[in-house]
């Protein structure tokens, strides 16, 4: 129960900073305080300070970048951008140490060898899981994969097993994917199927639809 | 980019679960020449072994073992991990239990090379045996057990990496 995870978690309190960070978060880009303002529909000056204190919990990173075109003297100051912040903040009450668990576990599987039992597990895991007729972005959103639309595809910035991915990433990413197989499959209705297709940052997984399929 | 006196190479190995030619393979044999462009195209990509075809570094064999092999070299561990792990690669690790035997010993090993040497395959089988039979060490190690590159003056051995 450390005091900076519980103070960082206090920061999001306050209504408009939720909504700040939220909307930072999401967007999975740098974001500056005009554009914050904006979207939470407050004053720039209220946004700064908000951003500011989301960034000082830890919550957010900052950067500075000069627009496009700008330099040299008198260009005026560089803009001040914020971005979700990549480290971790996780708090459970009582403690519960289920990442320690998650890669024990995943080490002793990789060890043995047991893709495809995992992979059954996980698949089985998916569809129990899964809401018949449900909105996949929704059940996407809701297990915190944070899709986006990617062309016909559909894309998934956030992956929810991040540090067990670059702890055991056979492991981790067979899981995920079955996980999904089985969520599509529980929800039933849907001609997407889920392949692994890594990009630097974001979950391995991609979900095509069926006029895209080829035999793999 | 700065250069670096080392660079990382590795050596896996895999008995199939049927000869080269069986239809249960026939997925693999087709993601080999793909995979290995891939490989030559990655960043931090240096070397890999070649046996008579090149898109199938698997012709390479210990005579007297049913072994595929494979070796390359890579600038540093993040360009390997990122080639291993994060792209196209993966999906074909992750069908490993379709086309290859399980072996419950380890079956790839990392070492440092002096930059612009190529590894030797005879060496390469050593590193993997002393691997097994000893755990990881600064001659022969893995990403999870990692060891990072000795000073340039190579006079010290490999150290260990932390968590």
């Amino acid at each position: 129960m450390d005091d900076a995870e519980l103070d960082a978690l206090g920061v999001l309190a306050d209504p408009v900073r939720r909504t700040l960070y939220r909307y930072v978060a999401q967007s999975g880009r740098e974001i500056g305080r005009a554009e914050a303002a904006d979207a939470a529909g407050v004053k720039r000056s209220l946004a700064a300070f908000h951003l500011d204190r989301l960034a000082e919990a830890g919550l957010l990173d900052v950067g500075f970048r000069r627009p496009p075109g700008r330099g040299g003297p008198g260009a005026g100051r560089p803009a001040k951008l914020y971005r979700r912040a990549a480290a971790e903040v996780a708090v459970t009450l009582p403690p519960r140490s289920y990442d320690l668990a998650a890669e024990v576990l995943a080490d002793a599987a990789e060890r043995a060898r047991l893709d495809t039992e995992v992979a059954a597990a996980a698949r089985e895991r998916g569809r129990a899981e899964a809401t018949p007729g449900a909105d996949l972005h929704e059940e996407l959103t809701a297990r915190g994969y944070e899709p986006y639309d990617d062309g016909p595809d559909i894309r998934l910035r956030n992956c929810p097993f991040h540090r067990l991915a670059t702890d055991q990433p056979v492991v981790a990413c067979a899981m995920n994917l079955a996980l999904l197989e089985g969520l599509l499959d529980g929800i039933g209705g849907t001609d997407r199927t889920a392949h692994l297709d890594p990009r630097p940052g974001e979950c391995c997984v991609i979900l095509t639809p069926a006029s895209k399929n080829k035999k793999r | 980019m700065e250069t670096s006196a080392h660079h990382l190479a590795q050596f896996n190995v895999g008995r199939t679960v049927a000869p080269m030619d069986a239809a249960e393979l026939a997925d693999f044999r087709d993601g080999l020449a793909p995979i290995n462009a891939l490989a030559d195209a990655a960043p931090g990509f240096v070397w890999r072994m070649v046996g008579e075809d090149p898109d199938h570094a698997t012709d390479v064999r210990i005579p007297g073992e049913d072994l595929i092999l494979n070796m390359s070299v890579w600038e540093s561990r993040a360009a390997l991990w990122d080639f291993v792990y994060r792209t196209a690669h993966l999906d074909y690790l992750r069908r490993r239990r379709e086309w290859f035997q399980r072996l419950l010993e380890p079956i790839a090993v990392l070492w440092w090379v002096p930059a612009g040497t190529v590894p030797d395959l005879r060496d390469a089988k050593r590193r993997l045996d002393l691997l097994r039979t000893e755990g990881p060490g600064p001659e022969a190690f893995t990403f999870r057990d990692f060891y990072e590159p000795p000073a340039p003056d190579g006079q010290a051995e490999p150290v260990k990496a932390g968590r």
